[in-house]
């Protein structure tokens, strides 16, 4: 979490807001913050902590582990319209690559801004060039993406 | 934001269109209860409810106020762990 609260802004100024959740109580939120997270970040977290202690939230998301009573972890990305673009879980003990997140948010914001007639190979990074599927990029993708080309 | 006077109930999310938390507690098992996984990319992301902390105060937070706006939404196991 401290991870993500330390690029907030970034995600704010790519007007993306941030919610998370786990299975511990707002007072917990509270304690977490006060005396250990705000201590990683400068200001403490800058999001709301949502509390979720019956898992309803998460049974939802697909995230709720009932055998340990705790939430996955779970990433969501979603639109303006409510529509979840991207998602990944992982397991508890691998943390991770907020890099990745920022990367697809740069992809899913340029697609949509696109309306749909621009897609972005693998490997896509700000600035390169994207795709425009149609009649004339079939058996063309050689031409403007080649293996090795994603860093 | 105004604080929420604070009862000691457990607090947790209440998922749209499904019954509110507290009241007495389910008469099924927690496994065989209503909600199945409905999150999937290209659908409508599942509304919630939920209380939350933030900055300073106790406040709740609707999913579906957020609409317009770009929401990366994080689960993550627990609080005072490691990762």
């Amino acid at each position: 979490m401290s991870a993500v609260a330390d690029k907030y802004s970034e995600l704010q100024k790519l007007g993306v807001e941030v919610l998370s959740v786990s299975v511990d109580s707002h007072f917990v939120h509270k304690m977490w913050n006060d005396h250990e997270l705000s201590r990683m970040v400068e200001g403490g977290v800058p999001f709301p902590m949502v509390s979720d202690q019956a898992g309803n939230v998460g049974r939802a998301y697909g995230v709720w582990d009932e055998n340990q009573g705790i939430e996955l972890r779970g990433r969501f990305l979603i639109d303006p319209d409510g529509v979840i673009q991207a998602m990944e879980v992982l397991t508890p003990p691998v943390g991770r690559r907020l890099a990745e997140t920022v990367r697809q948010i740069h992809a899913f914001q340029h697609v949509r801004r696109s309306k749909g007639t621009e897609a972005t190979p693998a490997g896509w990074e700000p600035g390169q060039p994207t795709l425009k599927p149609g009649p004339a990029l079939v058996g063309k993708v050689w031409e403007v993406w080649k293996p090795g080309a994603e860093k | 934001m105004a604080d929420q006077p604070q009862g000691c109930a457990r607090v947790t999310g209440t998922v749209a269109g499904e019954k509110p938390a507290g009241g007495p507690p389910p008469d099924r098992p927690l496994e065989t209860r209503g909600t199945t996984m409905t999150a999937r990319v290209g659908q409508k992301a599942p509304d919630f409810t939920a209380p939350a902390y933030h900055k300073g105060g106790f406040t709740s937070v609707k999913l579906s106020d957020f609409a317009g706006k770009w929401l990366l939404l994080c689960f993550y196991p627990g609080d005072f762990t490691f990762v």
